[in-house]
């Protein structure tokens, strides 16, 4: 089939403003749209510039708009989008160059939620593993999956209209910890989400769950950490 | 220019490289320098488990590792090395697990295990619980984990910086040259120690596993820096990729009790490993598949056969093998039990498929996966340059990028993830050890002047030809005649292609003049490593007139210990290959047939 992709261009070394380029070429339907866009830039224009890394939807790289949603490129094929394909930088991040955003602030955010175990109890005697039910380990498991995409948070209307919100990936990573049996900073942690720039802001508009390309259940998530500053309560 | 200075700098962060900078940034100032986002590295790929004789399920024991380990590198591997990784093991899945890493549980409490291919209880001969799991997201698990305590720790990165070229000064490690991504700039990294954590090059094939990412360039930069690689005629080929996409299916699928069906709905795994059938090594899977398909029973005699895991299929089989749950009543599974133990492969399935594997087989067919060979070292991670394992002073790599060797001719599974964090921090450690009690090299007025002249090259070609579709015609090649089965005919065929490709290159032309995130630049310079990988990756395999481990050479079909059990090392002199060898340690296992 024929496929028209008008993919949003940005060269800050040229341009004063972006444009978009339309591109024709030749596909499957089964194809990723990240073939697509390696096609362009292999045999179209060398200049257009994308991140990406393990094609398959685990790396978290090619996040981008595709048809005004935000997806991974190599987790999208072209018969879920059809024939003609809008190709867009995430939104509320500044663009670097064509479809590289500025990952700082995304990861800064992500910073400060202390995204890492704390627990600074005795191991155990034995030097083997801190034991935990595998119902204890199912509790978090959703929030494990997360790969650092931002496909989530800037989808969100709240992150557009202030990137000092934490925004739903980085609540995202302080559940993780938070509803791990064998984490210790729980208390520390919420109350840095129930903070102004937190878990208020989010006001359940469910882009976030939509637009996460591992289906993490981000807005229960967040529910769950509201609910958890209201009651002091992990449950 | 910029100019920087620490004690290490570790270029790489997957699981190697974060381990490493983990480490010696506890005692020494540290950098870890990644041309990515470091969770965006491929170690996040890894599926099935890292393999540790913890005994959570059933009887396990670290020499029962050892030896399977050495059976399956088919000989090749270094039993001293081997030994030391699999010792190691216990105490560093331990380790993981105390820095947060949510493995799955058993009910108990304790780290859960599933079998693994090549992995026995050596009484019994039958598979062994070994591989620790966290779903089948066990790599992503390692690598956020890992990321994560870098973070805690305050670990200095350089983000999407492109390390292009290695310093050395009076023949030791000076430091690394990188391009700034976001700028174009290039900045100077003087260090005491420098350590490779640069993973694989799986790109070199059509199909693959592998992330674009994974271009080699460590082992490429360290070749042109005069430092050997060694046994790298040694890839080994996965069996089951998704069918032309090449995407990894997790051999914990036929750990949990999936198996490989032809197009007559044959398992036909018994017939070549009659005692663990699906759960043989790698390197014996895939060539049983690609005799299936030789055969003609490929399904509808196309190049792919079926995985199949649908819980009637595996319940079939378990009856039929008498496998047992560790309680010793009959395995069985249901559908809910394969979505929670394979999510991610189901959702693989479904996307790029439109298959559902709880109601439908899967089309796979093997596919480049893992490189045994690399930059040769001992078990500190200390790079050695010669016949003799001379160290070159401050010097290291570790993991994919490195060949130590554990994995010998065929690396088993569940034992990658293991070797990156326990030479990750062997390294890491090590190089901060080095960097504490010495000084800095001087650095070179000319320091920057190779990585100039090759990026120049790219810059000012004549623009005849262009470096994808170079990169494409190569992949091609090296996946038809240096793949799963290999002949001289078709390795020399492939050898003057390379060459042909190489003349080639020189005529590539870049068109982004800019500097700011050229990643069109960087592109065709990794695909000159690329070329320099498959050149020296198949002069080497010419070379070996045998057949080991992923090695199958069709013209000796035969294992040949007398004249080959012996470690290839391979040199870059002057654009010319120079082929030399060094003894394989064997300790307590002498070589016999391998049999699964």
């Amino acid at each position: 089939m024929q496929v028209t992709l008008k993919i949003f261009r940005f060269n800050p070394e040229k341009d004063r403003k972006f444009h978009y380029e339309t591109y024709t070429l030749e596909a499957e339907p089964t194809e990723r749209v990240l073939d697509l866009l390696e096609r362009v830039k292999g045999y179209h224009d060398g200049t257009f510039t994308f991140r990406r890394s393990c094609a398959h939807g685990v790396c978290g790289s090619d996040a981008m708009r595709i048809n005004g949603r935000n997806r991974l490129a190599c987790k999208t094929l072209v018969q879920d989008v059809g024939e003609r394909i809008t190709i867009e930088p995430l939104l509320g991040l500044r663009v670097i160059k064509d479809l590289v955003v500025d990952m700082e602030p995304f990861f800064e955010n992500y910073r400060k939620v202390l995204p890492y175990f704390i627990n600074e109890s005795p191991l155990p005697e034995d030097g083997r593993e801190r034991l935990q039910s595998p119902e204890e380990r199912a509790r978090f498991d959703d929030t494990t999956k997360c790969i650092l995409c931002a496909a989530c948070t800037t989808s969100c209307p709240s992150f557009w209209a202030s990137d000092d919100y934490l925004g739903p990936a980085a609540l995202v990573a302080a559940h993780r910890f938070i509803f791990d049996s064998r984490d210790e900073a729980a208390a520390q942690r919420l109350q840095i989400v129930a903070e102004t720039s937190g878990l208020a802001r989010c006001h359940t508009v469910f882009n976030c769950t939509m637009a996460c390309p591992r289906e993490i259940q981000i807005t229960k998530a967040i529910g769950e950490l509201k609910m958890a500053t209201i009651t002091g309560k992990l449950d | 220019m910029k100019v920087h200075q620490f004690d290490v700098v570790v270029v790489g962060a997957g699981g190697a490289g974060l381990m490493a900078g983990l480490y010696a940034s506890r005692s020494a100032k540290t950098a870890v320098i990644s041309k990515l986002y470091p969770t965006r590295s491929h170690t996040g790929a890894a599926q099935g488990g890292i393999g540790a004789a913890l005994g959570n399920m059933e009887e396990d024991r670290v020499e029962w590792h050892t030896y399977d380990t050495v059976k399956g590198s088919d000989y090749l591997g270094d039993q001293d090395a081997i030994a030391f990784m699999c010792e190691q093991a216990p105490e560093i899945v331990y380790e993981l697990e105390h820095m947060g890493l949510p493995f799955n549980r058993t009910p108990e409490g304790r780290i859960a295990q599933r079998p693994f291919g090549g992995h026995t209880n050596n009484e019994t001969g039958k598979p062994v619980r070994r591989a620790c799991y966290a779903a089948d997201r066990t790599g992503h698990m390692i690598l956020q984990t890992l990321y994560q305590q870098c973070v805690k720790n305050n670990v200095t990165f350089f983000d999407e910086f492109q390390v292009i070229d290695l310093i050395l000064s009076n023949g030791a490690a000076a430091g690394v040259v990188a391009l700034e991504l976001a700028t174009g700039e290039l900045h100077v990294f003087h260090a005491k120690a420098v350590v490779f954590a640069t993973g694989g090059y799986g790109r070199v094939w059509e199909i693959t596993t592998n992330a674009y990412a994974n271009t080699g360039d460590g082992i490429a930069i360290a070749l042109r820096r005069g430092i050997p690689a060694e046994d790298m005629e040694f890839f080994q080929f996965h069996p089951t990729g998704i069918y032309r996409m090449g995407i990894l299916i997790t051999e914990g699928v036929r750990g949990e009790g999936g198996v490989l069906i032809n197009d007559k709905g044959e398992r036909f795994m018994d017939r070549y490993a009659p005692h663990v059938k699906d759960l043989a090594s790698r390197d014996v899977v895939s060539r049983a598949m690609y005799l299936e398909m030789r055969e003609g029973r490929g399904i509808g005699g196309k190049r792919y056969l079926y995985l199949d895991v649908r819980p009637e299929t595996v319940n079939k089989y378990a009856a039929i093998d008498g496998r047992t749950n560790p309680d010793g009543t009959p395995y069985t599974v249901t559908a809910e039990q394969i979505l929670a133990k394979l999510p991610d492969i189901i959702d693989f399935c479904r996307t790029y498929l439109g298959v559902d594997p709880v109601t439908q087989p899967m089309p796979v067919q093997p596919t480049a996966h893992y490189a045994m060979g690399g930059i040769p070292t001992n078990i500190y991670g200390e790079v050695v340059i010669d016949e003799k394992n001379t160290v070159m002073p401050g010097m290291y790599a570790a993991g994919e990028c490195a060949c130590v060797s554990v994995h010998g001719a065929n690396r088993l599974g569940t034992n990658s993830l293991l070797d990156i964090v326990v030479f990750g921090k062997q390294a890491g450690i090590r190089a901060a050890e080095f960097a504490n009690g010495a000084d800095f090299q001087p650095l070179p007025d000319d320091a920057l002047d190779y990585t100039r002249s090759q990026l120049d090259g790219l810059r000012h070609g004549s623009g005849k030809e262009n470096a994808f579709t170079i990169a494409t015609e190569l992949k091609t090649v090296m996946f038809d005649h240096v793949g799963v089965f290999r002949t001289e005919e078709g390795m020399s065929q492939a050898l003057e292609k390379i060459r042909e490709l190489k003349e080639r290159f020189k005529d590539v032309r870049v068109s982004d003049t800019g500097k700011v995130f050229n990643t069109e630049l960087l592109n065709a310079w990794e695909v000159s490593n690329l070329l320099d990988i498959a050149e020296v990756t198949t002069a080497c395999a010419l070379n070996r007139k045998e057949s080991r481990g992923a090695h199958a050479h069709e013209d000796y079909p035969k294992r040949d210990d007398e004249n080959w059990l012996k470690h290839t090392l391979v040199w870059q002199r002057d654009g010319k290959l120079e082929i030399g060898y060094k003894p394989v340690t064997i300790t307590r296992f002498q070589p016999k047939e391998r049999v699964y």
